[in-house]
């Protein structure tokens, strides 16, 4: 179970069962659907003078997508935009399995470099990461 | 009975992936050999068009392809010309609704399906009755999630046209008591569809038996090609209906400003077909017949229930199917997400499918997100069974780690 217990960290059941900033409070946001697996999030972010002051997620979904929602919403508040599409640049390439540098600055999110071993998980793991991309490059969805 | 040594050797798959559990036969069976070498004969030896070339191989890959359309008719007691292929058995269906459904179905009618449904046999009659404003009725579940013959009557009425069901439910595994259905359904003049995808390769189909009018399925879970389906449909039927597409082959005499078009089936085919596809499936029907279906289900239904007994034994799982009638089991662990269990299986080498299964309707009728979903084959062995129960037991346990770790 050696790929299992380093895909399944500790701080990923953290974050399912102890979500941080979830529920909804109405800033720009996007919504993606995997019909696949039904995992289904929102994600939200206020963001003021190109500073994301705040991030909020809400939905379901297997423990590797909502936890992952909970963990960007901690790390990426406080970032410019700038930062945070550097990161979340950086946590893609770490998803795919490919080599990156400076990767203490993913902090909490390092805990998903084990989903490259899982092709099948990575889009578990990018979900919600691509609708807040989606939502700082302002491609977000109609009311 | 099954040797499964020798069957195995047969799945050119196992070879490549010695370790390979494959509980997935549900979503396709895996391919032998012989299928794969049949395809390749035609696109070797004679893989040129049929119908048209006017020289001794088009003559030789039209026979091929009509030998295989009569093992499919003589395999579900068809017909020859009642045997119409398609790319699967998804547009097999969607093909009754939009030749037949779309003439016949008007305002007020009423279709009737069920929650049991792949997505593939109820979407077509719902988004028509949108179009038509019919009215699309469900006949209510028993306890089991069972369509039931009693249940049916109630709904039953003048007003309804058509009825779409499933043979096999390719989540519960249950078999539709269809032979009643529809002699009921004909009794108010109703026509019934049968999404026979998941039966056609546990159950012996006999479409005169039963009286279908219209029913489907797709090579690729019968040991077939994938891009292959087969819609029957009853010759009288057929008949009296319009093609969907038009173009080369379906047509008989094309004027300035009219058509005529061929007999059956060949109407309701247009284009170059998938000649190697079809002539792969006849092969794998020679192979299903030489086996036996009452054997194979036989055999599958032995290792189901060797599985299903290991599996209720475990605490903290729920299986949603215990009484299925074919080899399907239907499951989850409790609290964690089939996608995250799912995850549990890959890494040991154990392929079963985890979600919706295309039947939205059933899962969210279970109140589930989702099910894990193991379905056994005739490559299937008891090693495979005594797997799935002890990474089942490891699943449990891990998950329970995992989980209680966080608690302390």
């Amino acid at each position: 179970m050696n790929n299992i217990e380093n895909l399944y960290r500790q701080v990923i059941m953290d974050h399912y069962k102890n979500p941080r900033n979830k529920g909804l409070k109405g800033y720009p946001h996007v919504h993606i659907k995997n019909p696949s697996c039904g995992d289904d999030i929102t994600v939200e972010a206020k963001i003021e003078n190109d500073v994301i002051v705040e991030i909020n997620h809400q939905g379901v979904g297997c423990s590797i997508c909502c936890s992952s929602a909970s963990v960007l919403s901690e790390l990426l508040k406080g970032k410019t935009v700038v930062e945070a599409k550097a990161l979340i640049k950086k946590y893609f390439q770490m998803i795919k399995g490919e080599a990156i540098v400076d990767e203490e600055e993913l902090e909490e999110a390092l805990a998903y470099e084990g989903v490259s071993k899982f092709p099948a998980r990575i889009k578990c793991a990018t979900i919600a990461w691509k609708a807040l991309e989606r939502v700082i490059n302002g491609d977000v969805d109609e009311e | 009975m099954i040797d499964v040594k020798k069957i195995k050797e047969m799945f050119p798959i196992y070879k490549e992936n010695p370790q390979l559990t494959y509980l997935d036969s549900c979503a396709t069976s895996l391919k032998p050999q012989r299928v794969i070498d049949k395809m390749n004969e035609y696109y070797t030896h004679y893989g040129v068009n049929i119908h048209r070339g006017v020289y001794q191989l088009s003559y030789k890959a039209s026979d091929e392809y009509d030998i295989a359309r009569n093992k499919v008719a003589k395999f579900i007691r068809a017909e020859f010309e009642e045997v119409i292929f398609t790319r699967n058995a998804s547009e097999a269906l969607n093909l009754v609704a939009l030749i037949y459904g779309e003439r016949y179905l008007q305002e007020g009618d009423v279709v009737i399906t069920s929650e049991l449904e792949h997505h593939s046999s109820v979407l077509p009659w719902m988004k028509l009755c949108e179009r038509k404003k019919a009215e699309l009725k469900y006949i209510p579940l028993d306890e089991e999630g069972r369509i039931t013959v009693s249940a049916f009557k109630k709904i039953l009425s003048e007003k309804v046209k058509v009825v779409a069901l499933t043979y096999v439910s390719n989540v519960m595994g249950y078999i539709t008591p269809i032979e009643e259905i529809i002699k009921l359904a004909h009794q108010y003049q109703a026509i019934v569809v049968v999404d026979a995808a998941q039966a056609v390769m546990h159950l012996n189909i006999d479409v005169k038996k039963i009286d279908a009018d219209f029913l489907a399925f797709s090579g690729h879970k019968m040991l077939g090609p994938t891009g292959i389906g087969v819609l029957y449909g009853k010759k009288k039927m057929l008949q009296k209906l319009e093609p969907l597409l038009y173009g080369g082959d379906m047509n008989e005499e094309v004027n300035l400003g009219s058509v005529t078009v061929k007999e059956i089936p060949y109407r309701f085919e247009t284009g170059t077909p998938a000649i190697a596809e079809v002539i792969g499936l006849g092969e794998a029907i020679d192979i299903l017949e030489s086996i036996g279906i009452e054997t194979i289900h036989e055999y599958t239904m032995a290792i189901k229930n060797y599985a299903l007994k290991g599996l209720l034994a475990l605490e903290g799982i729920t299986v949603y199917n215990p009484t299925a009638e074919t080899a399907i089991i239907s499951f989850n662990i409790d609290g964690i997400h089939p996608h995250d269990a799912a995850t549990i299986y890959d890494n040991a080498d154990i392929a079963l499918r985890a979600g919706h299964h295309c039947a939205q309707l059933i899962t969210k009728w279970l109140k589930t997100n989702g099910t894990l979903r193991g379905s056994f084959s005739i490559y299937n062995d008891y090693q495979d069974a005594d797997k799935l129960i002890k990474i089942t037991k490891e699943a449990v346990l891990f998950f329970r780690k995992f989980a209680g770790e966080n608690n302390e």
